[in-house]
């Protein structure tokens, strides 16, 4: 009979199996290792922004004057909408490790008002993130790209900033955007500017206050601003195409290596966010059938909880390399 | 069960809570103090804090690590690494502390290394 049993001897020993270490169970343990590797993506990506933002150092957008807008209020005000978000995560953050600690004490009834709190507070961050894309995306003030690539911005004598509408008439024009409907159905184009880059000479040229900005910072950490000889005279002899807003491919803030990495970076993490609400979600009905209950164990909030703390993490870095330094 | 024994003291006992969710509320008073103070900062930018040293500003110093305490606070306390086995907290933190620094010296070293050869002029723009 002795033979179907195996004793290795070993029982009660360091390598005996049944040894837990880290006091940790499995799910919880990969779910630490999973954001390990997940911080290790993100943190590649603002090391990609930064090594982005040092080779160009002295033309980089300043963040304060592209994130401005607040909704349904119309005066410039840098920092506070975002300074909202992430007050909206944090606070979110809050809820789910209130319902974690519910789960502890088996208070099913807690932990689904706090998991109901956590989601609707991660729904408000995702809806800002889409409303502050669409903003950087509409743009406010239109640009002149030139033949080099660069941006040039429009302001008046006192320094601030002139919105191409202000100061250009659109001409009319027999140019219509190119559909795949109503030419080669296997090319297109993006919208066409409002206006076309002689449109913006003539309305320089009326408007004696209106002056060239360039991307270049000064010693100051201004943008520098040209006299007018040479605003007319970059603008003709540089002027290549009108900028209205940010995409993947030109930008009117300034460098387009700036919208890449917003688009990109901004885009991730808002789709962790997403996916942190679709799981909560899950969570959450999972709580309300009483899983949970049945099981009279509380882990799976604790590990989703682990998830939606490491994007609120995450969103404390991206605030301050994209907002603040 | 085992995980009702929460360190309830924060920075290094000067401050004790009574519960795992006093704590909570205490961690994210916390937060939004240092948030706010962030927030202050970057609208006014004082001229004092705009000097450099060490390689950037000081103002950007701050803000930096402002955001390594925020993130200490949240890791600690809201995901529990204070509750953690030593081995476990270990295993994590220093993994990706070490990548982490390693990853944005070198990327950082390299641009700047490419903004020197842009204004040195011998490239324009070439990469």
């Amino acid at each position: 009979m002795d033979s179907t049993v195996v004793s290795t001897g070993t029982e009660g020993k360091t390598w005996g199996g049944g040894n837990q270490p880290l006091k940790a169970s499995y799910g919880k343990m990969m779910m630490w290792f999973f954001i390990v590797s997940d911080a290790l993506t993100f943190s590649g990506f603002l090391a990609a922004y930064g090594f982005s933002r040092f080779k160009f150092i002295d033309s980089w957008p300043i963040a304060d004057e592209v994130f401005t807008h607040i909704p349904f209020y119309h005066e410039p005000a840098p920092m506070i909408y975002v300074a909202f978000m992430t007050f909206v995560l944090i606070m979110s953050s809050v809820t789910m490790v209130l319902a974690v600690d519910a789960g502890h004490e088996l208070k099913k009834a807690k932990v689904t008002f706090y998991m109901f709190l956590t989601i609707i507070g991660g729904l408000i961050f995702v809806g800002s993130q889409a409303w502050e894309w669409a903003t950087f995306i509409k743009g406010d003030y239109g640009a002149i790209q030139t033949k080099g690539g660069n941006i040039l911005q429009f302001v008046d004598n006192e320094g601030h900033r002139v919105a191409l509408k202000d100061f250009v008439v659109p001409t009319h024009t027999e140019r219509t955007q190119h559909q795949s409907k109503n030419g080669l159905w296997f090319v297109g184009e993006s919208t066409l500017p409002t206006y076309s880059v002689n449109d913006v000479v003539y309305g320089l040229e009326s408007h004696e206050n209106v002056l060239v900005r360039t991307q270049i910072l000064n010693a100051e950490g201004e943008k520098t601003v040209l006299s007018r000889a040479e605003s007319l005279r970059q603008i003709k002899e540089n002027g290549k195409a009108v900028v209205e807003g940010a995409n993947l491919k030109v930008n009117e803030y300034g460098s387009p290596l700036f919208a890449d990495f917003f688009f990109f970076i901004t885009g991730f993490h808002g789709f962790h966010v997403f996916s942190g609400v679709v799981i909560n979600i899950i969570i959450f009905f999972n709580v309300i059938l009483g899983t949970y209950e049945r099981r009279k164990n509380y882990e799976m909030v604790e590990k989703v909880g682990l998830y939606w703390h490491f994007v609120d993490l995450v969103w404390v870095f991206v605030f301050t390399f994209f907002y603040l330094v | 069960m085992a995980e009702h024994a929460h360190k309830l003291e924060i920075l290094r006992g000067l401050i004790k809570f009574k519960s795992n969710t006093q704590k909570i509320w205490g961690v994210l008073i916390l937060l939004s103090i240092v948030t706010t103070v962030e927030v202050v900062l970057g609208i006014i930018k004082p001229e004092a804090l705009m000097v450099k040293f060490f390689y950037m500003k000081i103002i950007n110093w701050i803000f930096i690590i402002l955001t390594i305490v925020k993130a200490y606070y949240i890791t600690w306390d809201f995901m529990h690494m204070r509750d953690e086995t030593k081995a476990l907290r270990r295993i994590v933190v220093w993994t990706a502390v070490f990548l982490i620094c390693y990853l944005v010296f070198i990327l950082l070293q390299e641009g700047g290394y490419v903004d020197s050869v842009y204004k040195t002029g011998f490239i324009k723009r070439d990469f």
